[in-house]
């Protein structure tokens, strides 16, 4: 790898999408003058991905990695540990990373669980045999090996420490600039803060000003039962949106299109459990004294712990669903 | 050494996937490549994971399966559950949203034409390594078209994102319609757009005869064996036979061209299947008529492709006059119809692409889009409904089976290139096996298995990226017993070490 | 499971934590403790100004750091010293079992009653009775549910130190 002064930074993917990779690219024209500051020395989707030069160059030699995606298999693992271990600055890049994102919803079920469905009683599948993938196959006397789907998917942090946090699923071009900006000139907040604005989305949302005072609802509406008036806010038409307990500074660009935030950039610094959080500031807008009314009320929020956690399952203060494979310590280490 | 000894070549990783993917190539005492297996490497399980949630959530979830062709995934959604709900969106809705389809597919295409298969023609399959990407690609055809593409592409995705709120995970989808309008000034942006749009298209027609038709070698690589399979072929065609990206009946041909079958997305599983192998965690699909017969070739063979090459196989024609005329000159020049070679998909991308930019254009200049009568509200009980788009990559299906409220109780998805994973796999074996003489690891086989799967752009290819940068490779050379006794390494500045 | 089998035969006792709010319940344990009521030792009691104030959070924080029940307790309907405030509990109780059946967390686990200030029985009864119907249930012990479930890592010592430190990890 040539030799040069300018600071050389990564970018890795796990269990993602691609998504977040996209939304780099989207910078275009607006990324010049960061690229032309910097080396990407290591992206495995454009440049040559080298584990052997990765492990080999030095500790902290690379000044940031940007690792999206969650952990689902042992190879996430093992990179996600490698590069802590070779960049001074580790960030989280998208909702994947930072809280486990969409593919943590799979924590509701288990390795045996998810294969068994997806190699077995699929609709479309034949599989008379159930056979499963692998990590290790023997065939025709060689071996062919496949990494290990793990039982639990995780966020980045809760496999390596991370310094920074850029929410988003994806991130904005606005927040990664701004991110990016602040990395380059060492203009950082505290270790462990994620770089986007500390408001609720509603601080930043054009509906703001119908949203009421109180809010008392007698049902909730999913979006495809009402017409949806895109003058007024969502909530107030009993229409779930997670604005108040979800991270502003996305611009709002879902309520902007008619329809509500789904909380992609994840919880503000103050709260501890988004879904615990996101349940209570909806309970509280029921309008009910009994429990039996409330109960009603309730249920036409059809799925509360997928609507809720629908980015942050992994990091809930709960985890995952207790499940008995997952639980028995002795799952986690069949290969 | 023992005359038994085999050997065992493996190229890790590939990337052009999702995560990474890995080749390990297997030859005999002898030298000869006995078999090749292209295994994925990764699972998130979207087939499970969606169960329990509410029905009108499954577009904005499963189009986090892929964050470069989200759109393909949302719509395949929003369609399943128009099916889910036996509700019809307003003509207007329609519209609106084939429209953001012909946008996204122009958008699509033209990234992966430019910057991942372009280069293997515009700049050479034998060209250094170091060149053959996108910088090569400018060098050959000038900054400006460089610029012009870049540009081309930010224009196409704001519009996207501005009826579906973002460009990567859009939200307009409903059951029944969409949720947001467009104005009559956006209309007029969405114009102009689709006139550039289809210039662009041309020009990229161009850049391809004048680059890659015009080049004998081009022509001869093309059409050679190694990169030929005669499998049955899938698309999505409307009442003429004529290929639809959004909408219509789904065909399959056989080898010679012959309709097998046609159905609409509510009987897919009587014609597809997936089969299992232990070495990978993707999916094999193949026509269940026929069976799965392994990795073979041939009519017999329940083998299927999808994507450009596959689309035009299986249509009678294009709808819009200028990418009929391109299609049917692609037939004249190689064959007739059916094409079976792989690499042919990169012409046929660039057809589609003209194609989309067209109906782009028409769906733009109807000034039905501008209605309010964008919804229809769903009064029926679900049950269960199946969706189905062409993809960039290949036909895309949502089945989803819901309770009484809406709520998933099972999802079943064929995504795009799980269509194509077993003919994948036949490429790259056929590649290694054509390519490789004796134990020697030639630079040559490097492009040439890269080549075999890139054609079909597996989704997540990365398209998206303008850096420059060659295929990283390490191929390993081993013993039987898995000592490593040889490496060749391309760094990604393209030159070659050998270990 | 073995968790539960290892742990009863540990000799494992219940641990419930109790949010009690100051003017109903609090007094009626007060009232149970100087009329010297016999009820299991099990739960630790929370005080708080008023039911109301137990953010669900609450009770995910306390299962996630080694709760095996949470009690809530507060005024009846209609005594609220804030008027509101046990309304908003009942609300967000309701919401909350379902998050937390969906995560496989029994039901007899959380428990919200209204106690007020001269109920100081009803305080050791209902104490005595979730005792008793956790007992049943085993521990649900999240903490060494999530060293097990962590145990399929490779480094999973690495990660366990760090965390232990900070008493309490995600």
């Amino acid at each position: 790898m040539p030799q040069n002064a300018k600071p050389q930074v990564a970018f890795y993917w796990c269990a993602s999408c691609g998504g977040c990779e996209e939304a780099v690219v989207d910078l275009a024209e607006d990324i010049l003058g960061v690229v032309e500051a910097v080396d990407i020395a290591f992206w495995p989707v454009a440049l040559d991905f080298k584990r052997s030069d990765l492990e080999s160059s030095p500790d902290g030699s690379i000044a940031a990695a940007f690792i999206n995606g969650a952990i689902r298999t042992s190879e996430q693992e093992e990179m996600a540990h490698l590069l802590r271990a070779k960049a001074q600055f580790l960030i989280a890049f998208g909702a994947c990373a930072q809280l486990g994102g969409i593919p943590a919803l799979a924590n509701l079920w288990d390795r045996a669980a998810i294969f068994e469905t997806v190699y077995e009683t699929a609709a479309s599948v034949t599989n008379a045999e159930g056979i499963h993938p692998q990590t290790s196959i023997p065939v025709n006397g060689d071996r062919l090996t496949l990494p290990a789907f793990r039982n639990t998917v995780r966020a980045l942090d809760q496999v390596v420490e991370v310094d920074y946090y850029l929410p988003g699923c994806p991130p904005t071009p606005t927040v990664i600039k701004d991110a990016v900006g602040a990395i380059l000139s060492g203009n950082l907040p505290p270790k462990g803060s994620v770089l986007a604005p500390d408001v609720a989305l509603c601080e930043q949302c054009p509906l703001k000003e119908t949203k009421p005072e109180q809010l008392l609802l007698r049902e909730f509406k999913r979006p495809h039962e009402v017409m949806i008036d895109p003058k007024t806010c969502l909530l107030a038409q009993g229409i779930i949106c997670l604005g108040p307990a979800t991270r502003g500074g996305c611009e709002a660009l879902c309520p902007k299109a008619h329809m509500p935030c789904t909380g992609c950039f994840g919880p503000t610094a103050r709260v501890l459990d988004v879904g615990a959080k996101m349940a209570s500031a909806l309970a509280s807008m029921v309008d009910a004294s009994e429990p039996q009314a409330a109960e009603a009320i309730l249920a036409t929020i059809p799925d509360p712990v997928g609507t809720f956690y629908r980015y942050s399952l992994a990091t809930s203060r709960l985890r995952r669903r207790l499940t008995e494979t997952a639980a028995t310590p002795a799952a986690g280490r069949v290969r | 050494m023992p005359e038994t000894v085999r050997r065992r070549i493996v190229i890790d990783p590939i990337t052009r996937l999702e995560g990474h993917g890995k080749i390990d190539i297997i030859l005999d005492a002898a030298g000869q490549v006995e078999r090749a297996y292209f295994q994925v490497p990764e699972l998130r399980g979207f087939e499970k994971f969606t169960e329990g949630r509410p029905a009108e959530e499954m577009p904005q979830i499963t189009s986090r399966i892929c964050g470069v062709c989200p759109t393909a995934h949302h719509m395949a959604s929003t369609k399943a559950l128009d099916d889910l709900y036996r509700v019809t969106p307003p003509a207007a809705a329609r519209k609106i949203r084939e429209l953001i389809y012909s946008t996204f597919m122009v958008e699509d295409h033209a990234l992966h034409f430019y910057f991942l298969g372009g280069p293997d023609f515009v700049v050479g399959p034998q060209a250094p390594a170091a060149e053959r990407n996108v910088l090569g690609l400018i060098a050959k055809v000038g900054v400006e078209t460089g610029k012009r593409v870049i540009a081309m592409r930010r224009r196409l995705r704001e519009l996207i994102a501005l009826v579906g709120g973002k460009v990567v995970h859009p939200v307009f989808g409903l059951p029944g319609g969409v949720a947001r309008g467009i104005s009559p000034e956006e209309r007029a942006e969405f114009v102009r757009a689709a006139e550039d749009a289809v210039e662009f298209a041309r020009f990229t027609l161009d850049v391809f005869h004048q680059v890659v038709l015009a080049n004998p070698e081009y022509v001869k690589l093309i059409t050679s064996d190694a990169f030929t399979h005669r499998t049955h072929y899938m698309g999505l065609v409307d009442e003429h036979n004529h290929l639809n990206f959004y909408d219509g009946v789904v065909r399959v041909v056989d080898p010679d061209a012959k309709e097998v079958a046609r159905f609409p997305a509510r009987e897919y599983l009587t014609y597809v299947a997936e089969h299992v192998e232990p070495w990978s965690y993707v999916k094999f699909c193949y026509l269940k008529p026929l069976g799965w017969h392994g990795f073979t070739d041939g009519a017999e063979s329940g083998v299927y492709c999808v994507a450009p090459l596959a689309r035009l196989n299986a249509a009678d024609g294009l709808a819009t006059p200028l990418a009929q005329a391109a299609c049917e000159e692609f037939f004249s020049v190689l064959g007739g119809r059916p094409v079976h070679h792989t690499l042919a998909n990169h012409w046929a991308r660039v057809v589609e692409l003209l194609y989309a930019a067209e109906r782009m254009r028409e769906l733009a200049g109807d000034a039905e889009i501008t209605s309010s009568e964008i919804r229809t509200l769903p009064t029926a009980t679900p049950t269960e409904g199946m969706g189905v788009v062409e993809a960039p990559r290949g036909t895309l299906f949502h089945h989803y089976e819901t309770d009484e409220r809406g709520v998933i109780r099972r999802a079943n998805l064929i995504v795009a290139t799980q269509n194509n994973s077993a003919r994948i796999a036949m490429s790259v074996e056929k590649a290694a096996k054509g390519l490789l003489s004796g134990r020697e690891i030639s630079p040559g086989l490097l492009n040439m298995v890269e080549m075999a799967f890139r054609a079909y752009d597996p989704c997540h290819g990365c398209a998206t990226h303008s850096l420059p940068g060659s295929m990283p490779l390490l191929v390993r050379l081993r013993e039987h017993d898995g000592t490593v006794v040889g490496t060749l390494r391309r760094d990604f500045d393209g030159s070659l070490h050998r270990d | 499971m073995d968790a539960e089998r290892n742990a009863l035969a540990n000799g494992w006792e219940p641990r419930i934590v109790a949010f009690f709010c100051n003017w109903c319940t609090y007094a009626a344990a007060d009232l149970a403790g100087t009329s010297r009521l016999k009820y299991p030792p099990n739960a630790r009691v929370i005080r708080v100004m008023c039911s109301g104030r137990v953010d669900p959070q609450f009770v995910v924080e306390a299962f996630a750091r080694g709760a095996d029940g949470v009690l809530i307790g507060g005024c009846h309907p209609g005594d609220c010293h804030y008027m509101e405030g046990n309304y908003k509990t009942m609300r967000r109780v309701t919401l909350l079992r379902r998050v937390l059946r969906a995560m496989g967390i029994q039901d007899a686990r959380l428990r919200l009653e209204w106690i007020s200030a001269s109920e100081g029985e009803k305080v050791a009864r209902v104490i005595s009775e979730m005792v008793e119907a956790i007992r049943a249930i085993g521990p649900l012990n999240l903490p060494a549910q999530r060293a097990g479930w962590d145990a399929e890592l490779e480094h999973a010592a690495a990660r366990a130190a760090p965390a232990a430190a900070a008493g309490g990890e995600r």
